[in-house]
């Protein structure tokens, strides 16, 4: 913990943290498939804690999947055998949003089970090491609430569904992130992947996702990172940084360096590693990428290895994560080697 | 960078319309500009589609790719040239002859705004197809036999979805199916190793790209 909260205060701790943001490859832990590996909020607590002594990584990743929120909102889960499970179709239609209402937290079963995996697991661990939970973001979440392209539709040809829209996910979006804490997370990730420029025009980020941000953030009772699940940042770093949010994770598309000054003493920044890509590294490769990373980014602290999506896909094998974890050791003690930065 | 576009002089289209005026227009939303274009332009629908739709959309789509443009500029330009092509060509023939039989599929995912923004390019540039929405491996092989597709497109938001190309390429390959498979979407984006390792024949980098591509794998022209 002590690793992680230094490099969150911009100082260099013993050496850069490794936050591997796993969740599938819990159940090949446990030899389950991943619908039953999710399934049991036990499951989960023993995958978790088998992952942590397997790579010695410096966070617990209490997420389970996205489409769980979606459940909460009267959506579906696809399961399937080789990746995430999947949000079915849109549960919200947009006549809906008039007379919507959050729902309750602990009225949705698969959000009960995180809040019980979150307790099994701070009860395991204390506070030797962070347990992240994660939010999706009142911006984000209508892709799977409405489909993207409804939402599009809403947010061009519906200012005023937009703005309640965002009102009734913000209410939800802390009340989930508060649930978290309580049950045990430290942290809240909350999920903007539409908050990057790639995706939404800043201008129309700025009129609803960035407000939506700030009351949700300020209204969750915990530390939050904000993270862009690929995305590029640079066009919308300043708005990141005034909404409340500690780091911001990000993708490869930006020179990791330049995200790095731009953040400098504002945001940790954590990221960036290509999950995809990661799927055929050999060990050469791993430590180059580790090592890259951490060059371009670890001088000073504020900074945290990690993925650039915020799950490492299910096809990269356990020796490659293994790999990442050891260069990180290797090669992220601090004093950086030759004043690398 | 998002470009800022100009605004203007939009309001001299009638004197010099063009592709690039058109870019600025549906980037704008500015859906008068966009009708007075096309009145401006004296040509036939078809015309209109492959000489000012068509590269306006693909400069769109370029911008995106370059980190100037946002996917919501991309899919409401999109959304614009559907609404206008439906109000303003209602009952006109679209679509050229072609010899290619063109399909379009999300494998085994609820994410279609990739798919629906191929749709947008394909409708633009007049190329007519069958939109098989989302379907498993084991289906987009029988629809593509039955239909005697000779071009897949296939648009992927998750990694597993892209995967799953290879089942459809190895299927077809099996059956002894003559089909070119276009692939595209962020995980090809995100490892562009992942369009070989699938066995496609070729990756669009964004929806525009989608005609080019067509052209290149059918030899000539979409």
């Amino acid at each position: 913990m002590e690793r992680v909260l230094t490099a969150l205060s911009h100082r260099e701790p013993d050496r850069v943290p490794l936050f591997l943001l796993l969740t599938l490859h819990g159940a090949r832990e446990l030899g389950l498939s991943i619908e039953e590996y999710f399934s049991s909020s036990e499951n989960v607590v023993r995958g978790q804690l088998a992952m942590l002594r397997r790579y010695g990584h410096d966070c617990i990743y209490a997420f389970f999947h996205a489409s769980l929120e979606a459940e909460a909102w009267g959506g579906s889960t696809i399961f399937r055998d080789d990746g995430p499970p999947n949000a079915g179709a849109p549960p919200l239609k947009a006549d809906a949003i008039a007379s919507l209402a959050p729902p309750r937290v602990t009225d949705a079963p698969g959000l009960v089970r995180v809040l019980e995996a979150q307790r099994g697991l701070r009860q395991a661990v204390g506070d030797s090491v962070p347990i992240i939970g994660v939010v999706m973001s009142p911006f984000s979440l209508p892709v799977m609430q409405l489909g993207f392209d409804a939402y599009l539709d809403i947010m061009f040809d519906r200012p005023d569904l937009m703005q309640r829209l965002m009102e009734v996910n913000a209410a939800f979006c802390a009340d989930w992130g508060n649930a978290q804490l309580a049950a045990g997370a430290h942290a809240i990730c909350y999920f903007d992947p539409l908050a990057s420029p790639k995706m939404i025009d800043p201008s129309l980020y700025r009129r609803f996702g960035w407000p939506a941000a700030l009351r949700a953030l300020n209204a969750i009772k915990g530390p939050t990172a904000t993270h862009l699940a690929s995305g590029p940042c640079l066009g919308v770093v300043e708005d990141l940084a005034g909404s409340g949010t500690a780091m911001v994770g990000v993708g490869g598309e930006e020179e990791l360096a330049a995200v790095k000054n731009r953040c400098c003493g504002r945001l940790t920044v954590f990221g960036n590693l290509n999950g995809i890509a990661m799927r055929s590294w050999d060990e050469a490769a791993a430590i180059a990428e580790v090592k890259g990373a951490i060059d371009a980014a670890g001088q000073g602290g504020g900074f945290i290895l990690s993925d650039q999506h915020g799950e490492i896909p299910w096809q990269v094998p356990e020796r490659t994560l293994e790999q990442v974890a050891q260069a990180t050791r290797e090669y992220g003690r601090y004093p950086l080697q030759g004043g690398r930065g | 960078m998002i470009v800022s576009y100009p605004t203007g002089h939009l309001s001299d289209v009638s004197a010099s319309p063009s592709a690039d005026l058109l870019e600025i227009a549906l980037v704008n939303m500015d859906r008068l500009a966009l009708q007075r274009i096309y009145s401006a332009s004296g040509l036939t629908p078809l015309f209109f589609c492959e000489q000012f739709i068509t590269p306006a959309l693909v400069g769109i789509g370029e911008k995106w790719d370059r980190g100037e443009l946002s996917l919501s500029h991309v899919y409401m330009s999109g959304r614009l040239c559907e609404d206008f092509m439906e109000q303003s060509f209602r009952g006109a023939p679209l679509s050229r002859a072609s010899e290619e039989r063109v399909a379009l599929a999300v494998l085994e995912d609820y994410h279609l705004l990739g798919k629906r923004l191929v749709g947008f390019v394909l409708r633009g540039g007049g190329v007519d197809y069958l939109d098989y929405g989302t379907v498993t491996a084991a289906e987009l092989v029988r629809r593509v036999q039955e239909d005697s597709v000779r071009v897949l497109l296939i648009s992927a938001l998750m990694l597993p979805s892209a995967l799953k190309v290879r089942e459809v390429r190895d299927k077809l390959d099996q059956a002894g199916v003559t089909c070119r498979i276009i692939v595209g979407g962020a995980p090809f984006r995100l490892d562009p190793s992942l369009c070989d390792e699938v066995g496609a024949d070729f990756c669009c980098a964004n929806a525009s790209q989608v005609l080019p591509a067509l052209k290149q794998v059918s030899g000539g022209e979409p």
